[in-house]
């Protein structure tokens, strides 16, 4: 009886040492970013190339309601060589698909502004997909003051 | 709902030419409370189409990370006098049209 009740308090010992292992093993272990993962999924697995996208905002935002965003790609807008898409995702929105805009070859200039709500400072990725299919990327960094995702009630 | 497309009302064939769009539209983010505590339903514009005299010319789909009230702006080609018009639907299936008038000439 006793020495049942001996291992079990050692069992236990053994696992409260075993606590802070496990935790750092969790801390230092793969880095899991979920933004890698979306964008794995808007653009179904190929690689982003970063350059040709040029994301402009203003860099300090007062509140995350409305900022204004534009983003252009560095494209003739030619039947042969045109963007087909441009996708925006938030690093910090509740949800991180913000929009996709699909650009025709007429349009002459690969560029599109909007306004979009941030919930708080983070980066805003621009993917864009091009007629060969390849995927290219910009990002710009937008400090908010005042997110978007309270309740002003 | 009201909406507004604003074109140049002239161009010269081959013109770069910029198009922007503004909808009213709450573009409700399905994170908010009512005063008695209730949620507000999710309710954005979906999805958007630009036809350039019945070609389509441009098209979003949007989501809750869009600002109320959309704006969108985007250039095309003038090619011939005619119309663009602009067609959207939201969460609750609530659509609506809006239209603007080119004229292409030469001179």
């Amino acid at each position: 009886m006793l020495k049942r009740a001996r291992r079990r308090f050692f069992s236990f010992l053994a696992g409260v040492a075993a606590l802070p292992l496990l935790a750092a093993r969790a801390a230092s272990g793969q880095p899991v970013d979920p933004f890698a993962d979306l964008v794995r999924k808007t653009t179904g697995g190929a690689t982003v190339k970063p350059g040709r996208v040029t994301v402009d905002t203003p860099r300090l935002a007062d509140n995350g309601h409305s900022v204004p965003l534009s983003v252009s790609v560095d494209s003739p807008m030619t039947a042969a060589d045109h963007v087909r898409s441009i996708t925006l995702l938030s690093q910090r929105n509740p949800r991180p698909l913000m929009a996709t805009f699909h650009l025709d070859p007429a349009a002459g200039r690969a560029h599109v502004a909007t306004r979009v709500r941030l919930n708080g400072s983070q980066r805003v990725l621009a993917i864009a997909q091009l007629s060969d299919g390849s995927f290219w990327s910009g990002e710009a960094e937008v400090e908010v003051t005042e997110s978007a995702c309270l309740d002003a009630t | 709902m009201v909406a507004r497309v604003q074109l140049p009302a002239t161009a010269k064939p081959g013109e770069l030419i910029e198009v922007r769009i503004t909808i009213q539209h709450p573009m409700e983010t399905g994170f908010r409370f009512e005063l008695g505590g209730r949620p507000i339903p999710k309710n954005v514009i979906n999805s958007l189409l630009v036809r350039y005299n019945g070609t389509q010319i441009f098209r979003a789909e949007m989501g809750s990370g869009i600002a109320a009230n959309p704006y969108l702006q985007f250039h095309t080609v003038a090619k011939q006098s005619g119309e663009i018009e602009v067609a959207w639907i939201d969460d609750n299936g609530e659509r609506g049209v809006e239209k603007a008038a080119i004229a292409v000439t030469s001179g």
